[in-house]
């Protein structure tokens, strides 16, 4: 059935208003895209790694998750979810349960791309039947921005800080979706918000009734460690995703697939320079900086057409 | 009558699970628990269990997927040891705060720094704050009748903890020994069906599982922990009494052995209490007043009933296969010298640290404790009551 906007915004928030994240973030905007996925009928377990979304959503004695929800820790949301796999085939073997459940595990760059990463590996690995969803806002913004893995090369973050000598971050971000790729399970996406929201959707629909383990990497900003203004959320990710910093494609079985190409690629500055996190960057005799961000993502972009066929 | 068999400790266990038949069990093998998991993994290959068994990829994934799997709604079951169990500590204190009653076979090993694989309670002592409950078991026997009644008191409304069952890693984990394994039919009906009243699975009634908790509310929560603890005694000695009119084999806090008129006593846990009962027996026979208090629950701590245990005797010696590094003996010691403290006319206390690492302790060991502690008792001054026993100075 064709994306309808309309229907798909009025089917009932399986995340409810009141949550505490911040005026501006990304994360509940992917948790509710992804749960808007379901079919009503279908019933949910949600697991969350200790981050924002899991402070700030379940904060006793008030719960935002309508379906059951369960976090344990920071580095084990995949493991926790995937016990719950398992006790759902169980009990369905074991005649104890009709219904039909999903799994659905959220975690920040944090919980997934570092401290998480054994965890969510082995998941996927063992071929649970869930969705892992990676609400990446490129740093631990939780504790106050400090750096991760998924941190893109020269942010200043509060343990990669721009000094007079060294200019943030010093290593280019880890490319978890490829990493999930090389796990051979049967989907992995990349997405953020865009237009309609109809690639968040379709992909979590993909994700969620697909067999077996998926994986989404959804690019999620924070405005308090990326320094913008909260209206401007969907402006960022459009950004992001017209430089090519941040591509949407999708791998089916191995099969890579493009799921959109800017007209106008734009140069990388454009994505930037809106952010405080890279103010830095635009001072005079920093221009090398931007550059070698520019090298880079320009090589990742050639890669990732070569690899969906579009070179 | 019971099924005569031999089995080692690990076999006993895996024998128990098979028995009872989890929903789910995650497992990552680590000596001298790794056959525990093997064994289980064959009864599944055989399709002799219809278990979940979920092939994880370190012990902290192992108790993560437990507190999933019980949350969810399922009877689930794990083995480990040493650092598997340190590798699960963080998650242990989740698994107790969510209240789950997971069962842990717990077969003790010396923790690594340096690396030694053998006998050494270092592993369950350092989970000892954890909010589980702790059962040690001295034999085979013990490690698969404690297995069986660990569901009953896990499971019991008023407690909902999880628990570990401990034995020695090694000397009865592979010690194959005679046992008397009970009718499968008659074990599940002891254990009977898994029906908690609040889980994920639950079509009707959602749940959410561990929130942020602010300090308005942590204390409180805590304080539940406590009851659910304190509520589990009275839950260890109903389900103790109830396995022994099944089985034959009664079940309490700890077991007196010739402690009655005994004037000295050792406290000790798991296996070398085997070791002291027949230096027990052999010294009563050359008329030497000496008895033995087999500690069987260390958590929650039968502190009174300990007390009350020992109010006659003149000296006791507690025995501690860990160092706790607090510098005045053993951790089983403190807490044993704590509630002998409050009686009017208190025994005389030593600290062994015995067995690090499986160092031997045999019974020419034991005997020089009764030793020490008879000349105690006919006056000798105490002298250091922090001791190690065995060790080349």
């Amino acid at each position: 059935m064709a994306y309808q906007f309309k229907d798909v915004m009025n089917k009932p928030e399986r995340l409810t208003g009141g949550h505490r994240m911040c005026a501006g973030c990304g994360a509940p905007l992917a948790v509710r895209g992804v749960m808007r996925a379901l079919k009503e009928d279908d019933k949910a377990v949600v697991g969350v790694a200790t981050g924002c979304l899991e402070v700030s959503t379940f904060t006793y004695p008030y719960v935002a998750f309508k379906d059951s929800f369960i976090h344990t820790a920071f580095e084990n949301a995949a493991a926790t979810v995937s016990g719950a796999e398992a006790a759902y085939n169980a009990l369905k073997r074991k005649n104890k349960i009709d219904e039909t459940y999903k799994f659905i595990t959220f975690g920040g760059d944090g919980g997934t791309y570092d401290i998480g990463f054994q965890s969510l590996s082995g998941a996927m690995e063992r071929g649970h039947d869930m969705v892992y969803v990676c609400y990446d806002n490129n740093a631990y913004m939780n504790t106050g921005i400090q750096r991760s893995s998924a941190t893109p090369k020269y942010t200043d973050t509060t343990t990669t800080p721009a000094g007079k000598v060294v200019p943030g971050k010093q290593q280019f971000k880890k490319d978890l979706s490829e990493v999930m790729v090389s796990h051979e399970i049967p989907y992995v996406a990349q997405t953020t918000f865009i237009g309609n929201f109809k690639d968040l959707h379709e992909k979590a629909e993909k994700a969620i009734y697909t067999e077996g383990p998926a994986f989404m990497n959804v690019l999620a900003p924070c405005p308090r460690g990326w320094r913008y203004e909260t209206e401007d959320l969907m402006e960022i990710c459009k950004l992001a995703v017209d430089t090519c910093f941040w591509p949407l494609f999708e791998v089916i079985n191995g099969e890579w697939k493009l799921s959109y190409k800017p007209k106008k690629k734009l140069p990388v500055e454009e994505y930037l320079r809106p952010q405080g996190r890279f103010k830095h960057l635009f001072k005079p005799g920093n221009e090398h900086l931007i550059e070698d961000i520019q090298n880079e993502v320009d090589r990742k972009w050639e890669a990732l057409l070569k690899k969906c066929g579009e070179l | 009558m019971g099924i005569r068999d031999r089995l080692s400790g690990n076999e006993a266990i895996a024998n128990a699970m098979k028995q009872i038949n989890p929903d789910v069990m995650p497992a990552f093998p680590i000596t001298p628990s790794t056959e525990i998991p093997q064994y289980f993994s064959q009864f599944v290959a055989n399709g002799e269990v219809d278990t979940e068994f979920v092939t994880v990829e370190s012990e902290h994934s192992a108790m993560s997927a437990c507190i999933g799997s019980e949350a969810a709604g399922a009877r689930t079951v794990t083995a480990t040891s040493s650092a598997g169990l340190a590798l699960m500590h963080e998650v242990l204190y989740v698994a107790a705060s969510s209240r789950l009653p997971i069962t842990l076979a717990c077969v003790n090993r010396a923790l690594t720094g340096p690396i030694n694989i053998n006998a050494d309670h270092g592993d369950s002592m350092g989970a000892r704050d954890s909010g589980w409950i702790q059962i040690y078991s001295e034999n085979n026997q013990e490690a698969y009748d404690n297995f069986i009644q660990a569901f009953r008191i896990g499971e019991h409304p008023d407690v909902q903890l999880p628990v570990m069952v401990c034995q020695d890693g090694f000397i009865t984990s592979h010690g194959v020994e005679n046992i008397e394994l009970i009718e499968t039919e008659k074990v599940k009906n002891f254990v009977g069906d898994y029906c908690p009243e609040n889980y994920m699975l639950n079509p009707n009634e959602t749940i959410a599982h561990g929130p942020y908790d602010s300090p308005v509310y942590y204390m409180e929560h805590k304080r539940q922990q406590l009851e659910a603890m304190k509520n589990a005694k009275e839950v260890i000695l109903s389900v103790g009494k109830e396995f022994g009119e099944m089985s034959g084999r009664f079940y309490d806090f700890f077991e007196a052995y010739k402690l009655e008129d005994a004037e000295v006593a050792i406290v000790v846990l798991n296996s070398t209490a085997g070791t002291a009962k027949d230096v027990v027996d052999a010294m009563r026979e050359e008329g030497k007043k000496v008895g033995l208090l087999k500690l069987r629950i260390f958590r929650p701590f039968p502190g009174e009933e300990i007390a009350q245990a020992l109010k006659n005797v003149k000296a006791v010696a507690v025995m501690d296969r860990h160092e706790g590094f607090s510098t005045i003996g053993g951790p089983v010691f403190s807490e044993v010298r704590t509630v002998l403290y409050d009686l009017p006319n208190p025994p005389k206390t030593i600290s062994y640290v015995y067995g690090l690492g499986g160092r031997d302790v045999r019974t020419i060991h034991i005997e020089s404790i009764y030793n020490e502690l008879l000349a105690v008792k006919d006056g000798k001054d105490q002298g250091e009551a922090y001791r190690y026993l065995g060790v080349r100075e």
